[in-house]
């Protein structure tokens, strides 16, 4: 079920928490929502869940705006607290919620298990939840917003919590997921990210200020070619007089001339690999080293919400 | 829909037996009802009268305290530890919410008030129990139960302090319980007889009587509506 959100705005008295918000989310995608804190992450995901009115805007659930019962049988939610009920036991919580989904009876004890199965609380399943390490809560938390099969899932920093074998395994279960469900998730850990989105949205001060794959974000921000190249077999000076002779080239910098290592920048748009190569072979230079700078995702992030 | 009110009704009469809350609570209201029914100064032996007067009378003012008690709970928690928003973005409305609390806490006092029956067939052994009375009394009790169940959900809907919801339940139950009732006895006319209308007591002394009155069928009925109205209203304009 595709997800398109119009417009939204919401505000918290005078204060502006999302503002004019537009976005379309397809069926099989699997969305990052990055943004630092109290930009607008959770307000935006609880308006989606029908948690919160928002005060203006229209959210599409494939061809409907309503606000009921029907559509939220269609979206599964983790909270971004993982709120659970500490004194109930794991089997019997589940089973709660997925009554509270409507599913039919007769179909709740079988789809628990297979839960407990996908979501790795095998050990766990007879403990009352008061007594889960937070590693599992968050699993319990997880298995309850896709008990009831939803086509959208809209999960609120799903890994904190779990330690690295588990982030991989939650990874891999999102991904999953992914592939026939409308996934949204929220995160402040750049490299799930990487990892497990199709899209990023970046959000700050209640504005979205980047959409795009990680690569297109990329591409965007980067705009110039960085380059580390060790090039050896003459001064560093008759080297240097080389490089900069290519006109692609827009910056050289030396990091260590002793070694030959030095960095040089592309001019926006250009790319300096071939013709540094050709240059060094022309000059009987020996270059023994190209490696590329790609920008990470934490300078993009920093960019774009850092003023 | 009825099943999301019974899934929410089932969880929290489970709660009630998986915690001590409802073996308390049972134990305590036969106590204090046993004790006044059979052992105190003015009970059936003394009065000699085949009926169970001093049961409903006790039990108007224990159900008056312990109903809040079980009330208190039920939304403040929620709002508290955050689960409200776990219920809200399910498939139910505030109203199935609020209506399968309500339910599950007018079971366990359905329940613990038909432990009590063993005092009916045991007076009805004693002497001429008029049946009809008796029968009245019981729908009294459950009626003026609704209605504070529905003072306690609102009073635990508007607060996440559960303390705060216990107290506040027992202010505005308080004037339901006597303070209109007295306030009638001062006041003349047609205050005389709203204040009298508005006191769940004077509903209640005539139902325990055997006196079945469309008029105070229709006063309980409002109060637990409103009640539960308000608390609806209360638990969804939170969100806002």
């Amino acid at each position: 079920m595709d997800v398109r959100i119009e417009n939204l705005c919401k505000n918290y008295g005078p204060q502006r928490a999302v503002d004019h918000i537009s976005f379309e989310i397809r069926s099989g995608e699997i969305v990052g929502f990055l943004g630092p804190n109290g930009a607008g992450k959770t307000t935006t995901m609880k308006m989606l869940t029908q948690y919160l009115t928002p005060d203006a805007g229209t959210i599409w659930y494939g061809q409907s705006s309503l606000v009921d019962t029907d559509i939220r049988r269609q979206i599964g939610y983790l909270p971004e607290h993982n709120p659970l009920y500490d004194d109930m036991p794991v089997m019997d919580y589940l089973a709660f919620m997925a009554s509270l989904q409507g599913m039919d009876v007769s179909s709740i004890p079988g789809r628990v298990k297979e839960m407990i199965k996908t979501c790795g609380l095998d050990v766990e399943k007879h403990k009352k939840i008061g007594e889960l390490s937070k590693g599992y809560r968050q699993r319990v938390g997880l298995a309850q917003a896709i008990i009831h099969n939803p086509k959208i899932l809209i999960l609120d920093e799903p890994t904190t919590g779990l330690d690295p074998n588990q982030i991989v395994e939650i990874r891999e279960l999102i991904i999953k997921l992914g592939k026939e469900k409308t996934v949204i998730l929220s995160t402040h850990i750049l490299p799930e990210v990487e990892a497990t989105c199709d899209r990023i949205l970046i959000i700050n001060k209640g504005k979205i200020v980047a959409d795009g794959s990680v690569h297109e974000l990329r591409a965007r921000s980067e705009g110039k070619q960085l380059l580390q190249l060790r090039i050896e077999g003459d001064a560093p000076e008759k080297i240097h007089s080389v490089l900069s002779s290519i006109p692609t080239i827009d910056a050289i910098k030396w990091l260590d001339p002793a070694k030959g290592v030095l960095e040089i920048q592309s001019k926006t748009g250009e790319f300096s690999n071939r013709s540094i190569f050709h240059a060094c072979v022309a000059n009987h230079l020996e270059l023994l080293e190209i490696i590329p700078f790609e920008t990470k995702l934490e300078d993009i992030f920093r960019d774009l919400t850092l003023n | 829909m009825i099943s999301s009110i019974w899934a929410i009704a089932k969880k929290e009469l489970h709660s009630f037996f998986d915690s001590l809350t409802a073996y308390i609570l049972i134990i305590a209201f036969l106590g204090f009802s046993g004790f006044f029914t059979w052992i105190s100064g003015s009970d059936i032996f003394i009065r000699k009268e085949a009926d169970l007067a001093v049961f409903f009378g006790v039990s108007k003012w224990t159900l008056f305290f312990f109903i809040p008690a079980i009330t208190m709970k039920m939304l403040a928690e929620e709002h508290k530890s955050g689960t409200i928003e776990l219920l809200l973005t399910k498939a139910i409305t505030a109203r199935q919410i609020v209506l399968g609390k309500f339910l599950a806490c007018w079971i366990l006092i359905l329940i613990t008030l038909a432990f009590t029956l063993s005092y009916y067939v045991t007076v009805s052994q004693i002497g001429n129990i008029d049946h009809g009375a008796t029968v009245c009394g019981y729908m009294g009790l459950l009626f003026l139960s609704a209605g504070y169940i529905s003072i306690g959900l609102f009073a635990s809907s508007i607060t996440n302090n559960q303390i705060i919801a216990f107290l506040m339940a027992l202010l505005i139950g308080i004037f339901f319980h006597f303070i209109f009732d007295m306030l009638a006895y001062g006041a003349s006319g047609w205050i005389a007889q709203l204040l009298n209308s508005l006191s769940a007591s004077t509903h209640f002394d005539s139902m325990s009587r055997g006196v079945l009155d469309t008029k105070d069928l229709i006063f309980f009925f409002s109060l637990s509506f409103t009640g539960l109205m308000l608390a609806e209203v209360f638990v969804t304009k939170r969100l806002k």
